[in-house]
Parts: structure tokens; sequence; C-alpha cells
């Protein structure tokens, strides 16, 4: 089957300004969107550049915004958007634009790096490992998902507006270290996101959780972390 | 110095240790020489897009949590499942250090799945027994069908708590050496993908830790951005591949898509099933069945396909059928894999079995390197500063044949004692000079194939040269097949002379980047062919249907391939050998 795929484009060195480009492509039903671009890119145009690796969601190197929706390209499936209608992909918002679909990352990744995201452990270290029972393991099963693609950050309105707020992905972040039983650094942690640009900027509109393409419940994760911010 | 049209600009960096690659090899080795040595981490893409994330199944280490086990059984069933062709020196460190690996995981903060006292979890995992065979054992750690995705992370997680500098979305594109017979290691040369520009760093010792080569497949578990880059730039500096013929089909990857499904599933009691709803391990494999080692159960699945006992509209893949688990286990323990049956192939696992064929997974053969991860230039010596470690390296615990979960082990143990021995080495040696005009080869590359106008496309040299290895240097080979996957490779070489790329630009060019790719392809495949033309036997991986049997006599003994330039500039590959260590496992006939 043939189908539109309408992209953005900018390249900073030669235009000033991004614009809107259609290519149409011969696809499977059952490809993914990262093969139609590849399919563009490999026999039709090759400068048009987007990041890619695994193709098969656990990299997170291909967020991208597809119909205006966040979504991995190597998970979305042609069939599964309106394929009659021309597919518009962009890069996802709120993080500078550095050629296509490719965006700067850094402002992401700081954030990330913000709220301690590693194990804070205090005592003297067992020989061997330490024990966690399974429901304990399981406390925080839900953010060791994370595979730091921004979709949810960069699905959320409050950052796209506000360029101090951390975003979604940094308290998915430090929400599974607070709740893992082997960590001492809670205490700590939490006072980074109690700060004023932290967690309580937080508008609850879900934009986050539909867009993880991990099913994470990122806006639960949220409200746990307020409420242990509230109960501490 | 000023860009223009024509030069690149240029910025140098001095370090005591560079580490090549951010997957689990190199993040771990990034762990030891941070405390120890100045040191940076080079990466073609973000750390945390590594393909090591990919890795599903778990790291098996003799815990014993949950049952009877030690390492001496760990050994003997690593040096039996790669057929004997593994260094037993090498399998006795890793099998031994793989407790210590997992606990210092633990310790890191990974979560692995709990025992109900709360220790580390177990499950059964291909290859890996008690008693030398006697049965499957449980020495599996893992977290779910995600352990590889925890890894990366978890190691990701303890670089930033030390402040480990990374320079993201750099390609190194040449290993700087001195000249001369005792040459030693001066750095490396790496492409900003960000902006196009060249940037030379200095150092005392550097880890290659790049991964593997997949893309020479079209069907492959591989990321795209396996393109074997660095076995590639040590190959071309003249230094030795080691058993580049070896290399693994996971027996069950999503059909038609290569899309990796951890052999956990059949761990956790997942069947294979021909046409006929047959159990055909059964009849391969009578003692161990689904859980034999991968290069038995792959090639059983495509005998069974060729026989006609495939499934599917053209009979050209199997079945894995998870429908007699309980769905809570599935989903406890295999939840990614049934999430990616369900969403590229619309399969509900609870319902119906999945269908799959071997995907290529893993390269058991690389760069060379002696136990502390010392990179050698050839059957004995050690090149000065020069370190590898993970897939990219040959060190040889997998030999022939890899048992699953044996490579999220390797990078761990190995990574750690590259990361130790390359700072070590780098705080007794003063800093080399590099030579003169570092940079100029890698610039003479870039801008030829920017410049050039030969109109070859990238995508359909690629697309032609995994199609001749898919036919013919996959799980079944023969002196026909591999000639004319020669043949093909060298019309494809010739064809590579002519490539050019539309995007001319310097900021963010995939399209260069995709042709430099090419180029390590074209060489790795070339050396896996022309190695597994020359080995006349079938052992592990390697299997050639007009040599069916093990060659001790002959063939019990490393591939070491090197390239020789001729007196009129061309390049060959020179085929030599190198004993295998064998410390206490005769080789005995490979039974399951």
């Amino acid at each position: 089957m043939d189908v539109t795929l309408t992209i953005r484009r900018f390249n900073p060195e030669t235009v000033d300004e991004p614009s809107w480009q259609s290519f149409e492509v011969s696809v499977q039903p059952t490809d993914r969107v990262l093969d139609a671009l590849h399919t563009i890119k490999w026999e039709v145009d090759g400068t048009l550049t987007f990041r890619r690796s695994c193709a098969h969601g656990v990299c997170g190197s291909d967020a991208m915004r597809i119909n205006g929706r966040n979504r991995l390209a190597c998970k979305t499936l042609v069939k599964d958007i309106d394929p009659t209608k021309p597919i518009t992909v962009e890069p996802i918002k709120g993080l500078p634009v550095l050629k296509d679909l490719v965006v700067d990352m850094e402002p992401f990744f700081a954030a990330y790096r913000s709220v301690m995201p590693f194990l804070v452990t205090d005592g003297h270290e067992p020989t061997r490992e330490r024990l966690q029972s399974q429901s304990d393991r399981e406390r925080f099963d839900d953010t060791t998902k994370c595979i730091l693609c921004a979709a949810c950050t960069t699905s959320c309105p409050v950052y796209w507006n506000d360029g101090q707020y951390f975003g979604p992905q940094a308290i998915v972040g430090a929400h599974r270290f607070i709740f893992d039983s082997r960590d001492a650094g809670g205490a700590e942690r939490l006072e980074i996101l109690n700060d004023r640009e932290g967690v309580w900027r937080c508008r609850t509109t879900f934009n986050c959780t539909d867009a993880c393409p991990r099913g994470i419940e990122v806006t639960k994760a949220i409200q746990e972390v307020k409420r242990a911010l509230i109960f501490r | 110095m000023a860009e223009d049209d024509t030069t690149l600009a240029r910025h140098a960096h001095i370090f005591d240790v560079l580490i090549v690659g951010a997957g689990g090899a190199g993040m771990r080795a990034a762990l030891e020489s941070g405390d120890r040595a100045r040191t940076a981490v080079l990466t073609k893409l973000y750390p945390t897009r590594s393909h090591t994330g990919a890795a599903q199944g778990g790291m098996c280490a003799a815990l014993a949590n949950v049952e009877d086990d030690n390492w001496e059984w760990h050994t003997f069933d690593t040096v039996k499942g790669g057929d004997y062709l593994v260094d037993q020196d090498a399998a006795e460190v890793m099998c031994r250090e793989a407790i210590d690996a997992v606990l210092d995981l633990e310790k890191m903060g990974l979560p692995f799945n709990r025992t109900p006292e709360g220790r580390i979890d177990q499950r059964r995992f291909g290859g890996h027994t008690r008693k030398h065979g006697e049965a499957a054992v449980r020495r599996s750690c893992f977290a779910a069908d995600r352990t590889g995705h925890m890894i990366l992370q978890t190691l990701y997680q303890q670089c930033l708590r030390r402040n480990i500098e990374f320079f993201d979305e750099y390609y190194v594109l040449d290993l700087l050496m001195t000249d001369g017979p005792d040459s030693q290691v001066a750095g490396v040369i790496a492409y900003d993908l960000a902006t196009g520009e060249i940037h030379t760093f200095r150092a005392k010792s550097v880890v290659f830790a790049t991964g593997g080569f997949g893309k020479v497949f079209r069907t492959t578990s591989n990321a795209h951005t396996l393109t074997g880059d660095g076995m590639g730039i040590v190959y071309r500096r003249g230094l030795p591949l080691e058993d580049m013929e070896f290399y693994q089909f996971h027996p069950t990857g999503l059909a038609g898509l290569g899309v990796l499904l951890s052999e956990a599933a059949r761990g956790e009691g997942g069947i294979l099933r021909n046409a006929d709803g047959e159990r055909f391990m059964e009849r391969y494999a009578p003692t161990i069945k689904d859980l034999a080692p991968r290069d038995m159960v792959a090639r059983a699945m495509a005998n069974e396909v060729r026989e006609g006992r495939g499934v599917g509209p053209d009979k050209a893949y199997v079945l894995l059928d998870l429908t007699h688990l309980p769905k809570e286990q599935i989903d406890a323990k295999l939840p990614d894999i049934t999430e990616f049956a369900r969403t590229y192939l619309g399969v509900e696992p609870y319902d119906e079995p999945i269908p799959v064929f071997p995907t290529a997974h893993y390269a058991m053969g690389g760069i060379p390197t002696d136990i502390t991860g010392q990179v050698l230039r050839d059957n004995t010596t050690a090149v000065p500063g020069l370190y590898a470690a993970g897939e990219v390296a040959c060190v040889s615990v997998h030999g022939s044949n890899r048992l699953g979960t044996n490579s999220l082990l390797d990078i761990n143990v190995f990574g750690k004692r590259a990361g130790i021995a390359a700072a070590e080495h780098a705080l007794t040696v003063t800093l080399p000079d590099p030579p003169e005009d570092p940079a100029g080869p890698v610039v003479a590359m870039l801008e030829g194939i920017r410049a050039s106008e030969g109109g070859e496309r990238v995508a359909a040299i690629r697309a032609a040269l995994q199609e001749t290895m898919d036919l013919n240097a996959q799980v079944y080979r023969t002196e026909g097949s591999l000639k004319q996957a020669l043949g093909d490779i060298e019309g494809l070489r010739e064809r590579y002379g002519r490539v050019s790329v539309q995007d001319k630009g310097r900021r963010f060019n995939t399209d260069l980047l995709e042709a430099v790719e090419l180029g390590f392809l074209i060489d790795l495949a070339e050396l896996l062919v022309a190695s597994a033309l020359a080995r006349q036997e079938s052992r592990g991986g390697h299997f050639r249907e007009d040599y069916p049997h093990r060659d001790d006599v002959n063939f019990m003994r490393h591939t070491m391939a090197y390239r020789q330039v001729e007196s009129d500039g061309s390049a060959t590959i020179r085929l030599d050998y190198k004993p295998v260590v064998q410390t206490r496992y005769q080789p005995m006939e490979r039974k399951c």
C-alpha cells in the first residue's frame, strides 16, 4: 500500500525556518513508521535525518511526534494509525531541533542527572547480595522500565512552557530509587523534587502516561512522589 | 582552526584512558578506570541506546541461591557449549568471577528478581547444567526478560554517580599507534556527529568495547548501529581478528523480523513445535530438548523448515508455544517478549504459539585478547596500551558457540578486567606522541565519500551484502555457498568504491555515517566467509554440510585473520592459526 509521510524538515546549516515535506512511500501495513522513514532515507532522500538503533522499542532513540502524539517510530505500525491520510512526523517538542527529527537531548539528560538517579546506600556492604522481599522489589518495578526516550517529558505542556521544570522523566528516574527498599538517599532526593520547579509543577494532564512507549504509569509515579513529600 | 568548505575543524584532547563504546563492557570498564585514571568514554550513540539494553534472559553465575551449583560446572558447560574451542583458562576466570560480577551489580542497585527469601532468583537457561550435563540447573540471574536493560541502566547510573566523562555521538574512526615494530597505542580519531568536526584524542590506553557486527546479515536481532566498527578499525591497522567464522544464530527470532525472543521463554517452559505440532527437539536433543545449545536448536529449526515441516503460508518458520504456561508466569517473567509478539506480529502468546526462526545474533570471534583484556598483535604478543572487551573481543570464552547469558557475564567480567588493566597501564607510561597528521587518513576517507559522485547507493550495496550472507553463510554452509558469497562480496566491494551520499553537509550527517559503516560491514563479511571457507569441519555455530563432523586433528585451533597489503597496494586476507588453551577438560563428543 502507498502512504504519505509529511515530515517536518529543518537543517539550520542551509535554511532559517523549518518546513513540511511530503513523501509517498510503498509499505506493508505491518511495517513500522521507522521502516517508512528508512525507505525515504535509503531510496529517496539521503539527507532525511533521524536517530534510531535497536528498532524494536528498547533503546529509546527514535521518539518522535507521529500524528501529533509522541511515540517510538519503531513501535508504531502503519496499520495502527490511519494510513489513508498523510502521516505527520515531527521532532519531539520542547528540546532544540538540531536537524530534521534530531533534537538536542542534553537538557533532558541534565534533568535526569539532577535527581541523583543511582542507588545511595549507607552502612557496611554485605558480602553477599542485599536482601529484598518480592513485594519490595515489585514496589518500584514500573519505573525501572524507563528507556530515557523523552517521550513523556516532551509531551508535557508544563515542560514546553516552563524552562525550569525538569519534567516527568526525571521524576520517574527519582521514583525508581525513592521506592527501592535498598536505597538510603530518599530524603535528599525528595528535597530536590520539592523544589519550586520540581514535582509540584505537574498539572496531572496524563500526557506523559499516554506517551510512554513502555506503558509506565508516569502520572501515578509523580503522584506517589508528591504523596511521599506530603507524608515524609 | 577555522572551518571552510574543504577542511574539517579539528580539536584535540588528552586523557589517560579512552573507552570506545558505552554498552555494558565499556561502562563496566569505565567504572574501574575512572576511579584510577583520567578517563573518557566515546560512543557513537547515547550510552543508554547501546544494544546491551536489548539482552533479555539473564546472566549466569553459580550463586547456588536456589539449588546446588558451583562455578566449575559452569566452566564445563561453557567449554562444552563452545564445542571445545573455548580457551579454558579464560572460561575458568569468567565463571569463577561471575559470582562477584552479579553481586557487584546487585550492590550497584540492579533490581534482580527475588526468591521468596529475598535472595537473587535464578532460572534455567540453554546449555547450563549441574554435574557436567546431568540435568538443567537454575543458574541465570535475571530481572524479568529485561536483564540487559537493567544492566545498561545500572552501569550508566553508576557512571553518572562517579562523574565519568562521556563524549556522546562521537564516532571513533581510527586508532592511533606509534611507529615501529613495538608500536603502542597513542589515541583515537573521532568524528563528532552533531558538528561533523574531527577530534584527536591522545591517550595512554584505549579500550575497545564497540560490540558486534550483526548487520552483515539481513535477519538479525542486532541494532542498526551494530556494524563492527571496532573490529574493522583494528583490522585495518594490521592487527588480527580471531575466529570470525563463528557467528551465532539465535533460535527464536520473531519470524521475518529477527527481533529477539529470549531463550528464557524456553527456560520458563516454552516448547518449539513444527507444522505437525511435534515437539521436534526431542528428536535432536533427547535429554535437554528445547534447552539444547543455540547452534543445535537453530540448525534443528532450519532443518525442520527445509524438510517441509515449517509453518505459515511459505512453511518458512516454526512455532514457539507458551500457551500451556500460566498467564501470571508469562506476565511476571516474560513481559517484554510477549509484547513484541503482540506489537509486531499481532499474536497473543497466551492463546497462540509465536512464529519464530533463527536470527543472526552474536559474534563469538573478534579482537583477540588475553585474560586481562589486552589485545594481541599475534598469537602471543600484546599491543601496549590496547584493550578490548565484550562482543568486539575474543578472549575466547565462547569458543565456537556461546551459551545463553554468558555474554552479559562476559561484558561484566572482562569489562572490569580491561578497565583495571587499561588504567594501571596508563599509570606506568608517559603519553606517547601521535603520528604526524594523525587525523589525515580519516579526513581523507570522509571527504572522499562526501565528494564522490559515483552514484552507488549505500542501501543497495548493504541490502545485497545482507542477502548473500543470509543465503550463503548462515546456519548451513558449503564450499560452494561460501565461494558464492566471497565472489558476491568482491563485487560489492568494487561497487563500494563508487559509493556516494546525497547529504553533503557537516551537521548530523547520518548518510555519510552509514556509508562509513558499510565499509566496515564489507570487511567483516569477507573475513567471516574467508575464515569459514578455510575451516573444513563443523563445530559449534559453524556448520559445513560438506564437512559435517568436528575434526580435532586438523581444526582444534583458533583462526587468526590478518590484513595483508600486497606490493601493488591491494589488501588480501592472510589466515593463520592459534592453539586452543586446554586445562582440565579433554574434548568429548557434544551430545545432548
